[in-house]
């Protein structure tokens, strides 16, 4: 099995706090690994993380992470970011811009100004987003004029269109309805046919629904990590066992 | 008995405050509702093609318009904006995106004042600035002045109206490996591009309002002049010359050029609605 992203020693601050506290993790290619814990326990800082999101809001790290073996924390983050695409917890599309200038802004802002080659890739990343049917025909309506479940559509879309290796998911469900998430589910499913996913979420349902591996994190720290169907049926620590069962978080 | 008592007591006291609030709104639009009452009313008599067209008559003679005054207001409010616009915007957007720092701050608080001090006085400091130096009167020196003023009005809205644009989309952007300062121009200007639209709009109809700093800047001209260089009419100067005129057709003139100088910035802002449309259905 080919590990796309191994993560070593990870520490993550905030300023003087520490909220990430040595975290390993091997990400699977084309595999989709969850990440759940109680609120607080550092989830969406570890994915912010993967793409140096972290860094934007302030925060500082310790020890690698590799991608393909080549250290992302010493790239341009700029560069990297293309590579590892996210989609985030609301929804968040652009809303001066039409639907098909959305999916179109990463190519565009990056340099691609061909009509001619962005049309395909536009259309290609609407259907593999599931969302080409719907909104076809009014592509040039506002982006932020379709309901909340097809604009967080839109955004995977959005960024499935920079062609990134890797796509992070900070809890993309949890502002939709129980229709949209499983369409999101259902497309997660689909992507990791071409993508390596890492997803944070808050339903212990969804991780056991849609990963392959899950890892456990408690107040910053990696409880236990291992394959979905092992931690959701006899997990080693009792600790997740205590979480998954329900009996705090 | 007694909870019946305070609803009704509740019930009243709401009613007198809502009328108190309503009396207020009432009493907010009455000057607004004389401003056009007599403008029109007054100004009406001399609103025709001639004055638009024509040029002011010597004095005796009747007729004539201001032809001059309301090219020169226009060209007063250009110089104006190629000063306060692009420095206010780009002084908005540093302030709201890179503005966390001791250096942001001054320049916040220094916004702040400049807004407050009289236009008198930034047109004092244009002439010391401008007019002492050229030896003369000038366009320039006018439009300095009203760019000056324009400044902290367009500062403080591009600043308020950026911020006003959900963080999440920033990260958004950052997210697609779009660079930070791509990421601020295509991303957070353009959405927040209506609101930034509406300061500048606001910069320039107080700039076009202004008669104090050009006075002694652009001063005035009777004659026809376009040149940057040379002294040059505005609309409020003329107001304010005709206004206190011995001659009755130069005070109704004046009228007529207040309610001009009013419809100048109806149709200033209607552009400004035009062009901020948004434009899906284009693309």
């Amino acid at each position: 099995m080919e590990i796309k992203l191994s993560v070593k020693n990870l520490d993550a601050y905030y300023g003087k706090n520490k909220v990430l506290k040595n975290i390993s993790i091997d990400v699977p290619k084309n595999k989709v690994v969850a990440i759940i814990g109680p609120s607080g326990c550092g989830k969406s800082t570890f994915i912010r993380c993967l793409n140096r999101m972290h860094e934007v809001v302030g925060g500082t790290i310790n020890g690698s992470i590799l991608l393909d073996n080549e250290d992302l924390t010493k790239t341009d983050p700029v560069l990297l970011r293309k590579r590892v695409g996210m989609v985030f917890q609301k929804p968040n599309p652009f809303p001066s811009m039409s639907i098909f200038n959305n999916v179109a802004a990463g190519l565009r802002l990056n340099g691609v100004r061909n009509k001619k080659q962005i049309t395909p890739i536009v259309e290609k990343c609407l259907k593999q987003a599931a969302l080409w049917e719907e909104v076809k025909n009014n592509l040039n309506d506002s982006g932020a004029n379709i309901s909340g479940g097809q604009q967080q559509r839109l955004c995977i879309a959005r960024t499935l269109a920079v062609s990134p290796e890797i796509i992070l998911m900070d809890e993309p469900a949890s502002a939709l309805d129980p229709i949209s998430t499983t369409k999101i589910e259902d497309l997660i499913f689909e992507l990791k046919k071409d993508y390596t996913i890492v997803i944070v979420t808050h339903n212990m349902q969804q991780a056991a629904r849609v990963s392959d591996y899950t890892a456990f994190f408690y107040v910053g720290e990696l409880i236990e990590y291992s394959d979905t169907k092992k931690m959701f049926t006899s997990p080693d620590k009792q600790q997740t066992e205590d979480y998954i069962r329900g009996k705090f978080g | 008995m007694n909870s019946k008592f305070f609803f009704y007591k509740k019930k009243i006291t709401s009613f007198i405050m809502m009328s108190l609030t309503f009396v207020a709104a009432l009493a907010a639009i009455i000057p607004l509702v004389l401003i056009f009452y007599y403008t029109i009313s007054k100004g009406i008599t001399y609103l025709n093609l001639d004055f638009f067209l024509a040029m002011p008559k010597p004095v005796g003679e009747s007729g004539g318009g201001m032809a001059n005054a309301i090219v020169g207001t226009l060209i007063l409010i250009g110089l104006g904006g190629l000063i306060g616009v692009p420095v206010g915007i780009m002084t908005g957007t540093y302030l709201s995106e890179f503005g966390n720092n001791k250096f942001a701050y001054a320049v916040r608080f220094l916004t702040d004042v400049l807004s407050g001090i009289p236009s008198i006085v930034v047109g004092v400091v244009a002439y010391t600035m401008v007019v002492v130096p050229m030896k003369h009167f000038s366009a320039l020196a006018g439009g300095i002045a009203l760019g000056i003023l324009m400044i902290p009005t367009i500062t403080r809205t591009t600043e308020e109206m950026i911020k006003l644009v959900p963080h999440s989309l920033r990260e958004a952007g950052l997210a697609l490996g779009i660079p930070k300062w791509k990421t601020t121009l295509a991303i957070v200007l353009r959405t927040a591009w209506k609101g930034i639209a509406t300061g500048v709009l606001l910069g320039l109809s107080r700039a076009a309002g202004e008669t104090a700093p050009l006075l002694f800047t652009a001063l005035g001209n009777r004659f026809w002049s376009t040149s940057i260089g040379q002294p040059i009419a505005s609309l409020t100067v003329y107001i304010y010359d005709y206004a206190r005129a011995p001659f009755e057709d130069w005070n109704q003139q004046a009228w007529t050029a207040a309610l001009v100088l009013i419809l100048l910035i109806s149709v200033l802002s209607l552009l400004f609605r035009i062009i901020t449309r948004s434009k899906y259905k284009t693309n």
